[in-house]
């Protein structure tokens, strides 16, 4: 199994875009799009049927750039797994839902790739240079993708996320060179992770360098006080972008987090969980109780990306495995809930023209299938057993739940409090839009879903589904990979 | 030492005096001459320069006075493939001048002084050289005789630069006074570090921050830029920068090794400075050749991080940036020269919707500005973190917070240029046109480097492989 494949596609896909005109490039996109989904879900065969899991799978190095002690290094364990598909799920349904975009498709599409593109690199990379490479990577098309193609104050969220996310990228530039500098300490200059995870840094270094790094991820992820981004981003860009800004651009940071952040620095991580779940829980309960607020649905929808999100960082603040099994299921249950959210709410906006929810009612009556779907990505988000967020939420509150000091235990039951919030603005906002008579006689005749946008929809409504009724084979396949990486500070 | 091995030692600077020398009587005694042909010629001396870059010959002359090794030589090569770039890129604006070979000599001339002030091994024939290098700059920066601007940039420079040498003068008179000599080696060896001396290297020092416009002594420079026409400001922020960039590090690290702890904190702190003022007066800019000279005076910030961990892949770290820089920087001037000839307008606000009607331009452009960011998969991304690397190894991690919070301020005016190109719409766009030949060679040759030179470690490879041996 070459695992260069998964960033060979997206590049072979950029290149058929440039070579292709206007339209065709929707084709070539969406080609791409499926073979690399079909690609994930043969990978994660081939993972699943692997049986020694201690160790990364698909394992390929490279020498890049020598004298840097550089290297192409890629390979995936469970958790980078389980994020590369929710990126190829995200991916394919991006592409769809933009299927009918007039504005300049040839160059809408190379930038969503290429935003895929840094978020597949990033996820399989195990040498920092290499993956920040690609963390860069995904953030630049964003501002162009928003400042083009978005609505509202578009100019001015693409500006603020783009410099929001490269302060976070250059905290994050920070930690990755005074890991360098340590390495070179220690005698052995290295970026990849593996070797540094094993350098055994002293308390005050990893104390020294964690922040860096957990809080430049932690703006990705939209850590409470750095997540004044998401809002202004998320409402103005276009439905697309919206998708993969919450489906995988936030879940950069969570993974960063986790996966870098953590893994590298684990006595740091363990000093510093206080502070991780105080920001957490100000974090869950803050978007909450903004969302509650809300008109816009599509703003409703971002800030409650805030709160949930801030179930990713309590998990990993937990530092139990089940919770940190949690916090990985909650970022790819969300990031598939948001994205059906974030495609659901720009398909009804390109019917009625406004996102502001108490203009709307009915909707039911008049677009039934998009009306459905809607309520599913409620259901979800608010935690219904069945669907994927229930799965998620109780695996992180159980994993809380079993540090029994006080103020662990303070944080939990709060935290499973804010879920109360969420079933209040859910089930308003459900009732508001799509209940009632219809308010604005124009609605009344509007077409319901094309074909596209069902595909969309349903792709998404699917993996939705098969996590929340069998979550089983993705937890395992977490679980292993927690305990071999953090196995030393879990409790 | 046989006259052959001197003509092989100092391959470069012979081949640059007989290009001068030929354009001397072409201009005596041929009346008329095609701008084409004289393109021609001078594009055949440049290759020759780069060709001569694969004869092998190492060693000194005139008792010490003039060093080559292989690490100098690539460096030569380095500025003459900028200043062939810049010969394709000034002539769609030359050859509607009368002076056309008057241009290439003086420029030629300036070449040739720069050679001498990297292959230096002594501060007399690196004084001599800085001169050459200067003051025929000066009266190409006051080239375009129509404007007024041009020649009040040429006044500002001379005045400044003999000011600067000045004191670059004084340093090397104490350093001469202390140790008696001028030569490199001489001056390493009797060098005692006093306070005296290390006045002395202050003062040296002076001298070349303001070649490379360094904060506080970058002042000149954005009127400099602004004035001289657009392929000089190409040159000026490129090739010159370079040249000096090259023989401080030689400097630094041949003469004053002893003082590593004396210089290296006025570096990191003058890096810093640098980039964080040349940030803050990039983004009020709305001038793009001003614009351009702040952002230069940034990069220049970043390659001193470079200078300073001084180690053979901090070295190396900075050759390698100043080939991405030649790329980016030549690329955008030459996008910005395209327009300014073709239309005469200057400012940011002017590029708007500039992607509707010249796309191919724009994407160039682009890639030029996001290579100078730092952006990947450009080039610049590479070179820069790079730079920050060599910087780690040398433990100057608050410089490294400092650059790296630098980042993103640059960001935000880069991403202006890139806002105004692809998002903003104008009223009064300018007009689509096809671009001359020589002008799309270069931005053919920078767009294959922003994009090939990152991935290429090969290149990286050969230039550390060169600074590991020194």
């Amino acid at each position: 199994m070459n695992l260069s494949l998964l960033i060979l596609i997206p590049i072979l896909t950029l290149i058929g875009i440039l070579f292709v005109d206007g339209k065709m490039a929707r084709v070539v996109a969406l080609g791409g799009a499926i073979l690399q989904l079909a690609l994930s879900v043969f990978l994660l065969f081939a993972y699943m049927s692997l049986t020694d899991k201690s160790v990364l799978a698909f394992e390929e190095t490279h020498v890049w750039f020598a004298q840097w002690n550089i290297n192409y290094h890629i390979g995936i364990d469970g958790i980078s797994m389980a994020m590369i598909l929710l990126t190829s799920v995200v991916l394919v349904a991006g592409v769809l839902v933009s299927w009918n975009i007039e504005n300049k498709p040839k160059e809408f599409f190379f930038l969503l790739v290429m935003l895929a593109s840094g978020a597949f690199g990033f996820f399989i990379s195990i040498d920092l240079f290499t993956q920040f490479f690609f963390f860069e990577l995904s953030v630049i098309p964003k501002y162009l993708l928003i400042a083009n193609w978005g609505s509202g104050r578009k100019e001015y969220s693409a500006m603020k996320l783009s410099l929001m996310l490269m302060g976070g990228s250059a905290l994050v530039l920070i930690g990755i060179l005074v890991l360098y500098y340590y390495s070179v300490l220690a005698g052995s200059p290295t970026f990849d992770m593996q070797a540094i995870a094993k350098l055994g840094l002293s308390p005050e270094k990893q104390l020294f360098a964690f922040p860096f790094l957990f809080v430049g991820f932690g703006v990705l992820s939209a850590m409470f006080p750095f997540h004044t981004w998401a809002p202004d981003g998320h409402s103005s860009a276009p439905t697309a972008a919206s998708m993969f800004l919450a489906g995988i651009s936030m879940k950069l940071g969570g993974y960063g987090c986790l996966r870098v952040a953590t893994w590298l620095l684990p006595v740091a991580a363990k000093e510093y969980s206080t502070y991780i779940i105080v920001l957490a829980c100000i974090g869950i309960f803050y978007g909450a109780f903004v969302t509650l607020r809300q008109r816009d649905i599509k703003l409703m929808n971002a800030y409650s990306s805030v709160s949930h999100c801030g179930f990713v960082l309590l998990g990993i603040g937990m530092l139990t495995k089940t919770a940190m099994v949690g916090a990985v299921l909650q970022m790819v249950s969300h990031g598939v809930m948001t994205a059906l959210f974030f495609a659901v709410i720009g398909m009804i906006y390109q019917r009625t023209h406004t996102r502001m929810g108490d203009e709307m009612g009915g909707l039911m009556k008049v677009m039934p299938f998009l009306s459905s779907v809607f309520i599913i990505a409620g259901l979800t988000s608010l935690g219904l057993p069945g669907f994927s967020g229930f799965v998620a939420e109780m695996t992180v509150f159980v994993g809380a739940w079993q540090v029994p000091d006080l103020f662990h235990r303070t944080a939990t039951i709060l935290a499973t409090m804010s879920i109360v919030v969420t079933a209040v603005y859910i089930l308003r906002g459900v009732g508001i839009t799509l209940w009632g008579p219809i308010k604005n006689a124009k609605f009344e005749n509007l077409p319901d879903a094309t074909w596209n946008e069902k595909m969309a929809a349903g792709i998404l409504v699917l993996s939705i589904i098969i996590m929340g009724t069998m979550p089983l084979w993705l937890s395992n396949m977490i679980s292993n990979t927690t305990e071999v990486l953090f196995g030393s500070i879990i409790k | 030492m046989s006259f052959i091995d001197y003509i092989v030692l100092m391959r470069f600077e012979m081949i640059a005096l007989l290009a001068i020398v030929v354009l001397l009587l072409m201009k005596i005694f041929s009346d008329g001459l095609k701008p084409a042909t004289s393109l021609g010629f001078v594009v055949l001396s440049m290759l020759a320069l780069l060709g001569a870059y694969f004869i092998t010959g190492e060693g000194d002359a005139f008792g010490g006075m003039f060093v080559v090794d292989p690490l100098r030589s690539l460096e030569k090569c380095i500025i003459s493939f900028a200043t062939l770039l810049i010969f394709l890129q000034a002539h769609s604006w030359l050859k509607e001048q009368e002076n056309y070979l008057e241009f290439c000599i003086i420029l030629l001339s300036v070449l040739l002084g720069m050679f001498f002030l990297i292959s230096a091994g002594n501060f007399l024939m690196f004084f001599l050289g800085l001169e050459m290098a200067t003051i025929p700059l000066a009266t190409l920066v006051a080239f375009d005789f129509g404007r007024i601007r041009s020649s009040e940039g040429a006044g500002k420079m001379i005045l400044l630069s003999a000011f600067s040498s000045a004191i670059l003068l004084f340093g090397l008179s104490i350093l001469y006074g202390t140790t008696g000599s001028l030569d490199f080696i001489e001056i390493r060896e009797a060098f005692t570090g006093s306070s005296l001396q290390l006045m002395a290297l202050v003062f040296i020092f002076s001298g070349f921050a303001f070649k490379i416009s360094l904060v506080p002594f970058h002042l000149w420079t954005a009127d400099v830029y602004e004035g001289a026409p657009v392929s000089v400001t190409a040159f000026l922020s490129v090739v010159s920068k370079a040249a000096s960039v090259f023989i401080l590090i030689t400097v630094l690290t041949k003469v004053f090794p002893i003082a590593y702890d004396s210089w290296t904190p006025l570096l990191v702190l003058l890096s810093g400075i640098t980039m964080t003022i040349g940030n803050l007066f990039a983004i009020r800019q709305t001038n793009i050749k001003r614009f351009f000279a702040f952002s230069s005076i940034t990069q220049a910030g970043y390659i001193l991080i470079g200078v300073a961990a001084a180690s053979a892949q901090s070295t190396a770290s900075v050759l390698y940036f100043i080939l991405i820089y030649i790329f980016s920087n030549i690329g955008a001037f030459t996008v910005i020269a395209l327009i300014t000839n073709r239309t005469g307008k200057e400012d940011i606000d002017d590029y708007k919707g500039l992607y509707k009607t010249n796309p191919l331009l724009s994407i160039a452009l682009l890639l030029a500005v996001f290579s100078l960011a730092g952006i990947p998969p450009t080039a610049g991304f590479f070179g820069k973190l790079f730079l920050l690397s060599s910087g780690a190894s040398a433990g100057l991690i608050t410089l490294l917070i400092v650059a790296s919070l630098n980042m993103i301020v640059s960001l935000y005016y880069y991403l202006k240029i890139a806002k105004a190109m692809f998002v903003d719409k104008s009223g009064y766009p300018i007009e689509h046109f096809i671009s001359d030949n020589a002008s799309k060679i270069v931005l053919v040759i920078c767009v294959a480097g922003i994009i090939a030179t990152g991935f290429l470690s090969a290149i990286f490879e050969y230039i550390y492989s060169l600074t590991i041996v020194l």
